[in-house]
């Protein structure tokens, strides 16, 4: 282990440079956001990630952002284990109605003031899963959703520019850069 | 000791059916092929329904696979899952989705249907109305100061949904039962009546970690069905984006378990190799996790010589680091303290669920779908399949390290052999009903993609089924006597899918 260890001591950084915010995220965001969230929120975000029916293909892509190449603690972004702990709620899927309860009573454990996000091309509209029987059909049908980041599955880069975008506004910036 | 062949020949054959055969029998062989199972002579593949039929695949001693179909007059079939317990959930799903009733089902417990589609047997000839939702009767143990711990639907950490119900006396589990059922997207309803291209990307987002596996498995089957010969280079490099789904995968599991036993440099560095691979097969294919790119008939993407080499220095790069990881694992008293012995999976269990993968490879069972069935190119390229007799979370680690070194080996062998030509044929529409079957060898052990396409070239019925479904039930039994904290260990080494189980 100590081998691995002074390697990597060693050797350059996997870490790569931050993407910038994404517009279209930035333009979504700018309406949802007010000055008291950003006092009390800081420079940091806790999320909560939420599968409501998602293929886990999202998930995946979530973990890689934790991953030495996303690196996505140095953002001040954490995944957390509790709803009761988070400012932004991730959600996956199309909600299938066998969770849509289950995603309701997360929400409301999640203290305000939150975002959620919805992620992932079926957690917009139900994508090729709307119609079903077992399935409501978007995140916005169970709970508010202030972003939405799409792609099958979005890409972390992809995920990661939307959530800087989240964060600049949460810290005030996302006016700021917009004029 | 019967065949399948000897069951065919005494009842109906349908015509049809690709590549393996297929037989409308009566209850009396219906209840022979259940003996068989039962006496453990025989694996259950496979348990679905449609509006009054229900068919079961069956793989025999001499590894030949067949379907035996019954009609259900008034809905009713002799329960497989009586007298072959691996059966039950299978026979339960069926239940809610086409109002099937096994006679004799020990557990009449609704399975998917969690009374909250607004309609019952959503997929029979004739829906029911609303069924009421009731809460779930949680099977009960008794004992002094036994507590019950409820864990889930939303779990604590970036994973998928599911319910598990421990029942400990002090840190010793005595019982753990799961519910499941709550991602279940209805994806074989939204299949029926689907063009094929539709229903290949419906099974494509069964689960997304094998959406790979699953694309191969419902082309194979729908070309099966069709008569369609894919090109030789699309069916190369098919197995090419398979092996490069199990190595992301198996590098992901190995970084993944060791984090669970709070051992995180191996997952920060097999996070780093899992990455890898992604990049390289979207710089190879497009994609990170190649979906979409397999279709019946071929594949969606040509492999260049840039994508090429990028496979090949991912190829080396894992070569060079990896050995350090296997070596730091083997050498590391602490973590091996937590794997060894922990969450053991008895053989006998392992054969009787015919469980897939590295659950069953790990447990002495000695199947591995690429060399047992051999379908292309597997036949011709050279692969060890590892097999342990332990069956515990370590013996699960071991398998996947062993997996990792065989799929670099393949994806070498595969580069180096890759033939030219065209990618993709055209799937033309049948001249009347066809069926087809596959099955296939996923990260996670033996997918099986059964479809029927009808005269209009739609999908008229598509059944898949993950491995999980034999591999859940036996996480129940591998955790029992261990204690709570080592959960989360057990539950990654096996990795069962909740998508792809329910579907």
């Amino acid at each position: 282990m100590r081998k691995l260890l002074f390697e990597s001591l060693i050797r350059p950084p996997l870490t790569e440079r931050p993407p910038r915010a994404s517009n279209a995220a930035v333009d979504e965001l700018a309406r949802a956001l007010d000055g008291m969230a950003r006092r009390k929120l800081g420079r940091s975000l806790s999320i909560r990630a939420v599968d409501a029916g998602s293929c886990n293909g999202c998930e995946l892509e979530m973990h890689a952002l934790n991953n030495a190449f996303y690196d996505i603690e140095r953002f001040g972004f954490r995944f957390v284990a509790s709803p009761r702990h988070a400012d932004v709620l991730m959600v996956t899927g199309p909600v299938t109605k066998n969770m849509r309860e289950a995603l309701k009573r997360t929400s409301e454990a999640t203290p305000n003031p939150k975002w959620v996000v919805a992620l992932g091309d079926c957690a917009k509209d139900g994508g090729c899963f709307a119609g079903s029987y077992a399935v409501v059909g978007g995140v916005s049908d169970v709970v508010p959703v202030d972003l939405h980041i799409p792609g099958c599955p979005p890409s972390p880069i992809e995920i990661l520019k939307g959530l800087i975008a989240l964060l600049d506004g949460a810290n005030g910036r996302a006016g700021a850069s917009r004029s | 000791m019967p065949a399948f062949a000897d069951l065919i020949e005494a009842d109906r054959q349908v015509e049809h059916h690709a590549p393996w055969r297929r037989a409308v029998v009566a209850p009396k062989a219906w209840n022979l092929a259940v003996e068989q199972l039962a006496a453990g002579r025989w694996s259950l593949l496979g348990l679905w329904g449609e509006p009054d039929k229900v068919h079961m695949a069956l793989l025999d001693e001499a590894q030949t696979i067949g379907v035996i179909s019954m009609d259900c007059r008034g809905g009713r079939y002799p329960s497989v899952g009586q007298h072959h317990p691996p059966a039950l959930r299978l026979e339960r799903a069926a239940a809610d989705l086409f109002g099937l009733a096994p006679q004799g089902l020990p557990d009449s417990r609704r399975w998917l249907d969690h009374g909250q589609w607004g309609v019952s047997h959503p997929l029979a000839a004739r829906p029911g109305g609303p069924a009421a939702a009731s809460s779930y009767r949680f099977l009960t143990a008794e004992g002094d100061g036994l507590h019950q711990i409820p864990v889930g639907p939303v779990h604590a950490g970036i994973i998928e949904p599911g319910h598990f119900r421990f029942t400990a006396g002090g840190e010793t589990v005595v019982r753990l039962e799961e519910r499941l059922g709550y991602v279940h997207k209805g994806i074989e309803g939204l299949m029926q009546g689907a063009s094929i291209n539709q229903a290949a990307k419906l099974a494509g987002r069964t689960s997304g970690d094998s959406t790979v596996a699953y694309s191969l498995a419902f082309a194979q089957a729908a070309e099966a069905a069709l008569g369609v010969a894919p090109p030789p280079r699309a069916i190369w490099l098919r197995a090419l984006m398979a092996e490069l789904e199990r190595l992301a995968n198996h590098l992901g599991d190995i970084g993944a378990i060791c984090n669970d036993a709070a051992f995180a440099i191996m997952h920060a560095h097999c996070g780093v190799l899992r990455e890898r691979v992604l990049r390289a097969a979207d710089a190879a294919f497009g994609h990170r996790l190649m979906r979409d790119r397999i279709l019946p008939g071929g594949t969606a993407s040509e492999l260049n010589e840039a994508g090429a080499d990028a496979i090949r220095s991912l190829v080396a790069e894992i070569r060079r680091r990896f050995p350090h990881l296997v070596e730091l694992y083997d050498n590391t008293a602490s973590l091996q303290d937590r794997t060894v012995a922990t969450g053991r999976l008895k053989g006998e269990l392992a054969r009787q669920y015919a469980a897939g993968g590295y659950v069953g490879r790990a447990s002495g069972r000695d199947f591995d779908a690429r060399r047992d069935l051999a379908y292309a190119p597997y036949d011709q390229l050279t692969f060890d399949v590892p097999v342990l007799q332990e069956g515990d979370v370590n013996a699960r680690v071991w398998i996947r390290v062993r997996e990792v070194e065989q799929s670099l080996s393949l994806v070498e062998q595969i580069l180096g052999r890759l033939p030219a030509g065209p990618t993709l044929v055209e799937v033309a529409a049948p001249e009347g009903p066809r069926e087809g079957m596959a099955v296939v060898e996923g990260f996670r052990g033996d997918i099986l993609a059964w479809l029927r396409i009808g005269e209009d070239g739609l999908t008229e019925r598509c059944h898949l089924r993950d491995p999980s479904w034999f591999q859940w039930p036996l996480l129940e039994a591998a955790i029992e006597g261990n204690i709570v904290a080592d959960f989360p260990l057990c539950n990654k080494s096996f990795n069962c899918s909740y998508s792809g189980h329910d579907l």
